[in-house]
């Protein structure tokens, strides 16, 4: 049915729709939408069967969630930037159970400084936990996604991190196909678990493993990452075929067949990027897009297929690897192996900085000359930078740097010394 | 006052011993392992220490759990010894559904657990949590507070050895002033750890208002079961806290982890209690009141209170300690 609503509620809706049994619930911005909208769904009847837990921390609401899959029940969970690398520990150790949880990420910068507008530092600083990592364009893949999660999931019984941007995705309001419970009722089975805690049939879990061991139980876990390259466009096919759109798979090529420059990048940024591929298109320009919607496991093999036509590529990344540059970039370097390939990196949108279609095109244009430096900060205020480093040349006791440099912007009502 | 042992009219002694005999009570009383039937829910085998009060607790306690609730027992384990000396797979001493995430979250696992069974309807499988001291005052105090607060349907039990014993031994919240440990060195002006330190989780739990609370010691262990049993009759969020000598922490003979685990009792430094929705319902009497001298310098982590020149006061400060329990908990007057 069509919607015009919000995207956490959307995402609610069709996380309903899956009948998760035990939903952990803990607030944190951008991420408070789909839980607080979920929980009105269960407080109201609509979903029987479902046991809503307000949890103590996000550590909680994972470690609830680990319980709760280990005993068989299909299990959601959401969060975003701190309340992730607070439950860090549990994100690895779920996956490492191999419990089949899913669950969103409101993505959002990670402090200090605190910062609540979207970014991909979070989800990025998982990438190796284990969990599969899908991100969403839009607010329709948003509610698309979440159902062929549990399916994934499920199938592989290993974890399931859907990532959509915050704010951009979890507070806009666009119009949303929701499907009907017979349709998710025909895509998405009941949850048969590869492991149950059950008293008719006694297993330990998570008993410690030696060096005798933990390479091969590593492997296997790798091993299913890999299976999840095949079974993602197999489930996006699927549900093409069930539910009339595309949505999710491994990667989506826009306008790439005949590029001399492809831009890739993950998750809401795609749509901009589109919009300057068609007016650069419309001048004869022959660029095009990519975007990555497995993250983890990494499609290197279909990456280097769709890209390595190209001349170059300019990696758009809303993270920064502090000391090297991208964190994607990275990746692809390993799948560009072997080609001539010009990359660039271009660190862009931290901490919720827009992405206008202006600075994307100057850059674009930059990149089709070969201009751009290897690692670039997109509308980077170098003024206050390089201000902000004479500072701390000058003095010993110069300060803490965000502060001063909001000073500098005028954002606070002071002088800088 | 369900606590057998306080309301038994005569008090079965056994020659030469304080010790209650299964033969004297009636059938249905004995305890759990003394029935060719028990569960061995801990199976025997596993890579505890000799002497290891918190096999010997977690044995009992979990039988115990299993005959109330009819073998329908599902566990979540803390990190710590009891994780690591019964799982070194491919060997499992467990005999029933169990399951290890983490140090700190025992309690949210079982939460979670619980919450599986409820959706699922299946009523009749009972949840335990279980951890060390560290893992539940410690590190895993939040999971555990935060499963009292919701009163969740889980029985949570605390060996409590007193000290990180499988880290190798190094100062917790639990950790008695004066001990010494390996982050609480015998060494300065005041050796050992310090004093006015620490927290009760026992009483942090009655103020959480939770249905039921108990303290218990290995060298009660009928005690111990019977209130194990209790807490299984009931629902909701339920905690035990029992104490558990551990002779490689506390430089104790492997032989004398029973006869530490009496003396912490009848000194009047572990007080054992009763509490139903935040009040104290019934205590263990103290039978032969015993001097706090007694219990500390059977220990090496306390020898440093016991050289050439005692250190009198420190002594006189843990008498204090153990005075005061008798007074708060009323562990001498047969009421």
């Amino acid at each position: 049915m069509l919607k015009q609503t919000e995207g956490s509620h959307a995402m609610a809706e069709a996380i309903a729709l899956c009948r998760p049994e035990v939903i952990c619930a803990y607030p944190i911005t951008p991420q408070t939408h789909i839980v607080e909208g979920l929980g009105e769904i269960v407080k109201s009847g609509q979903l029987t069967n479902c046991e809503y837990i307000n949890v103590e921390s996000e550590f909680a609401a994972l470690s609830v969630a680990i319980g709760a899959s280990a005993a068989g029940a299909r299990t959601y969970t959401a969060t975003a930037s701190q309340g992730l690398l607070f439950m860090a520990e549990a994100v690895y150790n779920a996956a490492g159970l191999g419990l089949p949880i899913v669950m969103t990420i409101g993505n959002r910068a990670i402090g200090a400084p605190i910062n609540i507008w979207n970014d991909h530092t979070d989800s990025m600083s998982m990438r190796d936990a284990g969990w599969i990592q899908i991100y969403a364009e839009n607010n329709q893949e948003a509610v698309d996604l979440h159902i062929q999660a549990f399916r994934l999931a499920e199938e592989l019984s290993m974890p399931v991190m859907v990532c959509v941007d915050g704010f951009i995705l979890t507070h806009a309001y666009e119009r949303v196909d929701i499907p009907s419970q017979e349709q998710v009722d025909a895509f998405l089975p009941k949850f048969e678990p590869r492991q149950i805690l059950d008293p008719s049939d006694p297993v330990s879990i998570g008993a410690m493993v030696g060096p005798d061991a933990f390479m091969e139980v590593r492997y296997l876990a790798h091993q299913k990452q890999m299976r999840a390259l095949e079974l993602l466009p197999q489930l996006s096919a699927e549900f093409k075929e069930k539910f009339g759109r595309e949505a999710g798979g491994l990667l989506k090529t826009y306008r790439t067949e005949d590029a001399t420059t492809i831009v890739v990048a993950l998750g809401s940024v795609i749509g901009t990027i589109k919009d300057v591929v068609d007016d650069m298109r419309a001048q004869g320009e022959k660029i095009g897009a990519l975007s990555i919607c497995s993250f983890r496991p990494f499609p290197t093999k279909e990456l280097h297929d769709a890209l390595a036509h190209a001349d170059r590529i300019v990696v758009l990344e809303k993270s920064l690897s502090l000391g090297i540059g991208g964190v994607v970039s990275h990746d692809l370097h390993m799948a560009l192996a072997g080609t001539s390939l010009k990359a660039y990196t271009v660190i862009a949108g931290l901490g919720g900085r827009s992405i206008t279609k202006a600075s994307l095109r100057a850059l674009f244009d930059k990149a089709q000359k070969d201009a751009l430096e290897p690692l670039t900060f997109l509308d980077l205020n170098t003024t206050v930078v390089d201000r902000e480093l004479e500072r701390e040349k000058a003095l010993r006791r110069s300060g803490p740097t965000a502060e001063n440099i909001l000073k500098q912007l005028g954002t606070v009502a002071a002088t800088v010394r | 006052m369900d606590n057998k042992s306080v309301k038994q009219p005569v008090k079965f002694y056994q020659t030469g011993t304080f010790t209650v005999g299964n033969r004297l009570l009636a059938p249905d009383e004995r305890s759990v392992q003394a029935n060719m039937t028990r569960t061995n829910s801990l199976n025997s085998g596993h890579r505890a220490c000799q002497g290891c009060g918190e096999a010997l607790g977690a044995r009992y306690a979990i039988d115990a759990a299993m005959r109330a609730a009819n073998n329908q027992v599902i566990a979540a384990n803390a990190t710590g010894c009891l994780e690591v000396f019964s799982t070194p797979y491919p060997e499992t001493s467990w005999q029933i559904p169990w399951i290890h995430s983490l140090f700190g979250n025992a309690a949210a696992v079982a939460t979670g657990v619980a919450a599986a069974l409820k959706v699922k309807g299946r009523k009749e499988v009972r949840v335990i949590a279980q951890g060390g001291d560290g893992g539940t005052t410690d590190i895993g105090f939040g999971c555990l507070s935060g499963m009292f607060e919701r009163n969740d349907d889980v029985l949570y039990i605390c060996y409590d050895n007193q000290a990180y014993m499988n880290t190798g031994v190094q100062r917790s919240s639990a950790t008695p002033g004066a001990a010494r440990t390996a982050t609480t060195m015998a060494v300065g002006e005041d050796p050992g750890a310090p004093f006015g330190q620490g927290k009760n989780v026992p009483l942090i739990a009655m103020a959480h208002e939770i249905p039921y609370v108990a303290t218990a010691s290995v060298a009660y262990l009928h005690d111990l079961e019977t209130k194990v049993t209790k807490a299984m009759s009931m629902r909701g969020a339920r905690y035990i806290h029992i104490l558990v000598p551990c002779p490689l922490g506390w430089g104790a003979a492997s032989q004398d982890t029973i006869k530490l685990a009496r003396l912490a009792v009848e000194t009047g430094l572990f007080p054992l209690f009763e509490a139903e929705h935040g009040e104290v319902v019934s205590s263990y009497k103290i039978r032969r009141r015993e001097p706090v001298e007694e219990y500390l310098k059977m220990q090496k982590r306390f020898a440093h209170l016991f050289g050439k020149q005692p250190a009198v006061e420190t002594i006189a400060r843990i008498q204090g300690i153990a005075d005061k329990n008798i007074r708060k908990f009323g562990l001498l007057s047969l009421s």
